[in-house]
């Protein structure tokens, strides 16, 4: 059989991706997740933050729990449900820079946890610099240094 | 300077005629397979995933001395005795076969075809043992999900969701000796040394699609050298090409003409239930060790099975070749066994 006649066979014979029960339960992780947050950013409201001034505690707060579920071993079974509902609030971003600080610990705190700990976030890190960048040299190009 | 060349003395290249005898083999299994359906066929079972060490890898190699050692000494056979140890893991430079050849202190032949490792040792040691060279030889292999996840795929608490077609790497370990003893579980007759194939396919979650083709052309092969068809075997168990790779097998013999139906099995579907939420099924270097070990060589034994062959397979692809977007080469090797009457 030819290499390209087979390749066609594979992807009829693949099993089907449960794409909407995927969707669905992103939908309701990733809901359940920015609730949380938005209960965090209302109750620092609560106690005397303002719209500008909240923005920056409740990011920390999310950060940490993200980190605690995915030190507690929680945060990997939420993804598998959940999937791109748990990997895009800031909490996956936060699974995406622990995960493999505790993995490469066993290489040590130098080629181990400090060279690998940006292995997953390092490319959206890297390359949402570089859109930074475009942008602003596009507004500069357009509008001047006016802020 | 033209070299002469003699055709293949079994008529078929890569095809081997073999005459060992497999004495005893033995298994250590991580505590997730003893809770799949051959639980209770295998011989020892560790507590936990890090099986007392201190990482995964290290993990890795208490399985494989683990079985080396409870294969020593079941079959009353010191470690001095033993003429040869071959064996292989999926492991950067087989570290765990190095390292236990170290702990083990017998000549050692580290040995590499991903999870087709199984027959290509049993293959090697029963040649040895066939040529005489070696009398006394202990082929193992072992594999770990959670060293092999780290090596291949992603950091353990990373937040994925795994494809249907991803596979399970089966965490173990399986030793075999072989000789040439007139008793033991079960004969090893003849093997085919199989021909890597690459049909263009990329993707690293679909390793049974992959390896399906490489399947069918050492079947078919070992069927040519040696005149039969797959009606003269009890059972062809095919290393791990899971639930994916299996129909595409099936077609793919259907084509020569060959339907071995019921006869051909997969030890990645045996090896777990699918409750046990392992996607496609097992593979690993270890999965088609543990089933030959734990459900098969048994059964040949008591002679409930006739002949089977044995087609563990392999990918033999790396990380680094993934992600350079090579296509994945894939091997597989055949040993036939036959009980001893």
């Amino acid at each position: 059989m030819e290499p390209k006649e087979y390749r066609q066979r594979v992807k009829r014979l693949e099993p089907p991706r449960p794409i909407a029960r995927n969707a669905l339960w992103a939908f309701v992780v990733g809901g359940v997740i920015c609730l949380i947050g938005q209960v965090v950013q209302s109750g620092l409201m609560a106690v005397g933050y303002n719209q500008e001034t909240v923005k920056a505690p409740t990011s920390i707060i999310m950060v940490f729990l993200g980190a605690l579920a995915t030190a507690l071993g929680i945060y990997d079974r939420i993804a598998k449900f959940g999937g791109m509902g748990a990997n895009l609030p800031i909490t996956g971003f936060s699974n995406a820079v622990v995960a493999p600080a505790m993995e490469f610990k066993q290489e040590g705190p130098i080629m181990g946890t400090g060279a690998r700990i940006f292995q997953i976030a390092g490319p959206v890190i890297a390359y949402g610099l570089l859109t930074a960048f475009v942008v602003g040299l596009v507004r500069f190009v357009i509008m001047g240094g006016k802020p | 300077m033209k070299v002469q060349t003699a055709p293949s003395p079994t008529g078929q290249r890569g095809h081997l005629r073999l005459d060992a005898t497999i004495a005893s083999s033995a298994t250590v299994v991580g505590p997730f397979e003893a809770q799949g359906p051959l639980g209770p066929l295998f011989d020892r079972v560790v507590q936990d995933d890090l099986c007392g060490e201190k990482s995964y890898e290290r993990a890795e190699l208490c399985l494989l001395r683990g079985a080396v050692e409870l294969l020593l000494d079941r079959s009353e056979v010191s470690a001095t005795d033993v003429d040869l140890l071959i064996g292989g893991d999926l492991l950067d430079q087989i570290t765990t076969t190095n390292f236990a050849g170290r702990d083990l202190g017998v000549p050692l032949l580290g040995v590499y075809s991903a999870c087709a490792t199984t027959s290509e040792s049993l293959l090697l040691g029963a040649l040895a043992v066939t040529s005489k060279a070696a009398s006394t030889v202990v082929c193992a292999t072992a594999s770990h999900h959670l060293s092999a996840e780290r090596q291949y795929r992603f950091p353990l608490e990373l937040a994925v969701q795994r494809a249907p077609t991803a596979q399970w790497t089966a965490t173990g370990g399986a030793a075999f000796l072989l000789g040439r003893n007139d008793e033991g579980l079960a004969r090893i007759v003849a093997a085919t040394v199989g021909t890597v194939q690459d049909y263009g396919l990329k993707d690293p979650n679909n390793m049974g699609a992959a390896m399906a083709p490489a399947a069918a052309d050492t079947i078919l092969r070992h069927f040519r050298a040696r005149g039969q068809a797959s009606r003269d075997y009890d059972l062809i168990l095919t290393g791990d090409l899971a639930r994916a790779g299996l129909p595409l097998l099936e077609e793919l013999l259907g084509e020569e003409g060959e339907r071995p139906a019921h006869r051909l099995q997969d030890a990645g579907v045996l090896l777990y239930d699918p409750s046990q939420d392992v996607h496609a099924g097992g593979s690993g270097a270890a999965c088609s060790a543990l089933v030959l070990a734990s459900l098969v060589l048994p059964r040949l034994r008591r002679g409930e099975l006739r002949r089977v062959l044995l087609v563990a397979t392999g990918s033999l692809h790396s990380p680094r070749s993934y992600q350079q977007g090579e296509t994945i080469p894939t091997v597989a090797h055949a040993v036939e066994l036959e009980a001893i009457v």
